[in-house]
């Protein structure tokens, strides 16, 4: 389905990766956010608030991220395409309500622009150190998809995929940015609605009396019912069996659980993004994601300019992590190079993917800045020697 | 054979429970089965269409009402039933959205989603079931418990200010605030019917026995000695100023209609506000659906 023209701000535009995100949510269909105030995010739903009603929908400012991270759901479960937007520390708040759109298989979309922690910590400053957060921040076992823009345009693209990921996979999506890149101002391509693919919502086409909320498609993700129609689906964060009623046995909880699980698990392919560059005969690969492999780049050049064979590995989904590629490259190059703005979080997913097929080489701090080049430069030259 | 066939005919209110679902798990003598049978009468005779009508809940002995409404209904977390319901609201206001949650959900842990919702007077039906304790983990102390009871988590007895909840409710802006007893079916169940005709914020909060937690623990008697507790000490007392309206361990209690006002709702607010804002560039919609 092509994007509803309202929404699409057709055109060139310089906007910063905050304002872009939310033209990217509008473009997707989003007519519904929930949103608390917190720096370097709010850009977002300012924005929102001020578009929205233009296009026929609604924003409201909610009491706390609790509310906000709910209220959303609440919109989805009306019928709405819905996302919010925070950063750190209001993240935090939202993880109970992640493990709700999990169970309920509600498609919905949460950005992260993030600032340095613990707790306040830099408020103002970049970090990327909620990308463990993210996967493993609320209770339970569960998968979830998150991508990582490295420019406003593609706070853009990314945010509409993300959307369209939600809806196929009845899942929360997280658009990971960080402070740099939301508040970056570049150029921002907004194409026309007719090439712009909107995944609609998968309402159900069978009647109430044949529907049943949670039984699942071949794909393993049920269809949706329209509130307000006569079904009287029952949704629930309790383990539930297929009418969606509680049933809270082991047999029910292994049934459902795996099957939120491997509804991404199995479609890792389909789901996966990456950007990959001369990782043919590469002695070195750098792997980086979101701002950090703007400053990657320079580094991977400067390398080159000094005659080492540097390939690069761009993270655009972190979560579910391109694991299998990750250990076709390990299998054939002397070494990889992590470069995050944390002490250490997609590292370890990098470690377990080569399973020393390679060494592992971190270069990462506790965030406020961006890496320095000659940082990066100087772990590539160390491993390639 | 009479008798059979007597028994045979069908509850009224059958058509609005999932009765596959039933035995529930309510003890015997507890008061929110009662009160769901006067939430489902109010339905029949509100004559509005039931399949607008959804309902939110969140975790506890009362969360679990949306589990056994034959309506849309949704179960969600713990005190945080009002910001769904009112994402659901906004997104969809043709739905009639009732939020039936505990006492401790909605004024404990989800207390400050409820004063800021009736604040923005979010046209939400909430029904309280008010049972003094926080049931369903066990019979701990909650923000409602009045002072000289024993409680799993006060096992010397309470001694803390407990709320006023019409008083509380009505500051924060309800349009419509009443308090019945699961002894007052009836009353109760027009007390809902007036609440669906209502636009705006309304509460009504409902004492109801929890035998299993409360009253045996404090040797009030099982759910039979409570309600003819509710009958010998309530006193009906319709617009009674809310502050005089606190509960004790055993004085009276009062019940009612305490507040019925009028006061636009966030919907019309906002639409106002947008109108005379953005004039022609503001896009008008019945509901913020996705196709
Ligand atoms: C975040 C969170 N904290 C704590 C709990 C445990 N819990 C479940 S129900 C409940 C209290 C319910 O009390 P109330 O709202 O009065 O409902 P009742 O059981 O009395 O009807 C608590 C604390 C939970 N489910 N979630
Ligand atoms: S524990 Fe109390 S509130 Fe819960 S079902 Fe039993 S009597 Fe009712
Ligand atoms: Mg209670």
């Amino acid at each position: 389905m092509h994007a509803d023209p309202a929404g699409v701000m057709t055109g060139t535009h310089f906007l910063d990766g905050d304002h872009a995100c939310c033209e990217g949510a509008l473009a997707a269909g989003a007519r519904f956010s929930s949103g608390y105030p917190i720096t370097p995010s709010t850009e977002v739903v300012e924005r929102f608030a001020a578009r929205v009603p233009t296009v026929g929908g609604t924003f409201i400012q909610m009491e706390d991220e609790l509310a906000a991270s709910i209220a959303l759901q609440g919109a989805v479960w009306g019928g709405a395409k819905a996302f919010t937007v925070t950063s750190g520390p209001g993240f935090s708040l939202m993880m109970e309500h992640i493990g709700l759109a999990v169970m309920t298989e509600t498609p919905c979309v949460f950005v992260d622009v993030q600032r340095g922690g613990p707790s306040t910590g830099l408020p103002t400053l970049p970090a990327q150190a909620d990308m463990m957060q993210v996967r493993w921040g609320s209770h339970g076992d569960y998968e979830v998809i998150a991508v990582c823009p490295n420019s406003p345009q593609e706070c853009f693209d990314l945010t509409i995929t993300a959307f369209n990921y939600a809806e196929q996979y009845r899942c929360p999506v997280f658009v990971m940015m960080d402070e740099v890149v939301g508040h970056m101002t570049e150029k921002v391509v907004i194409p026309p609605p007719e090439q712009i693919e909107v995944t609609p919502r998968r309402y159900t086409t069978l009647p109430p009396d044949e529907f049943l909320a949670f039984k699942p498609g071949d794909d393993l993700v049920p269809d949706m019912p329209r509130t307000g129609e006569g079904y009287n689906v029952h949704v629930t964060g309790l383990t539930h069996d297929e009418r969606g009623y509680p049933d809270m046995t082991p047999a029910t909880q292994d049934k459902l659980v795996r099957r939120l699980q491997d509804k991404i698990k199995k479609n890792v392919d389909k789901i996966t993004l990456y950007e990959a560059e001369q990782i043919e005969g590469a002695e070195v690969v750098v792997v980086s994601y979101g701002i950090t492999s703007r400053v990657a780049q320079r580094a991977i050049e400067l390398a080159r300019n000094k005659g080492v064979k540097v390939g690069k590995f761009r993270l655009i989904t972190a979560w579910p992590f391109p694991e299998k590629q990750i250990a076709e490259i390990a299998a054939k190059v002397k070494a990889l190079v992590v470069v995050e703005l944390n002490l250490g979080q997609m590292v370890r997913e990098v470690e377990r993917a080569a399973a020393g097929k390679a060494p592992v080489r971190f270069v990462g701090h506790a965030g406020g800045s961006v890496h320095r080049p000659e940082d990066i430069l100087q772990a590539i030259m160390e491993v390639a020697r | 054979m009479s008798e059979l066939t007597e028994l045979t005919v069908q509850n009224p209110v059958e058509e609005f429970l999932r009765m596959d679902r039933i035995p529930h798990i309510w003890c015997p003598g507890c008061g929110i089965g009662t009160s769901v049978n006067s939430f489902a009468h109010a339905l029949i005779d509100a004559k509005i269409d039931t399949r607008n009508v959804a309902i939110v809940s969140g975790i506890g002995c009362t969360g679990r009402v949306a589990g056994y409404v034959k309506q849309d209904s949704f179960h969600t977390t713990h005190g945080r039933a009002i910001p769904f319901a009112t994402g659901l609201k906004l997104a969809n206001p043709k739905l009639n959205v009732v939020v039936y949650s505990g006492d401790g959900d909605l004024f404990a842990i989800g207390g400050n989603h409820l004063i800021h919702a009736a604040r923005r007077n979010v046209d939400l039906k909430v029904i309280c079931i008010n049972n003094l304790i926080y049931a369903m983990t066990g019979g701990q102390t909650g923000p409602t418990t009045p002072n000289d009871v024993i409680t799993s988590t006060n096992p010397y007895g309470t001694f803390d200010a407990s709320f006023n909840l019409p008083y509380l409710v009505e500051a924060a802006g309800a349009v419509y605030v009443a308090r019945w007893t699961a002894f007052h079916v009836r009353q109760l169940a027009r007390s809902i019917q007036e609440m669906f005709a209502k636009k705006g914020f309304s509460f009504i909060e409902v004492l109801s026995p929890c035998p299993t937690l409360y009253q045996r623990r404090n040797k009030m008697g099982d759910g039979l000695d409570t309600m003819k507790f509710y009958k010998e000490v309530s006193k009906i007392r319709n617009g009674a100023a809310t502050k005089d309206v606190a509960l004790t361990k055993s004085g009276e209690i009062t019940v009612g209609k305490f507040v019925d006002r009028e006061r636009s709702d966030y919907r019309d607010l906002l639409h106002d506000r947008l109108l005379d804002s953005l004039g022609d560039d503001y896009v008008e919609t019945e509901a913020c659906t996705c196709q």
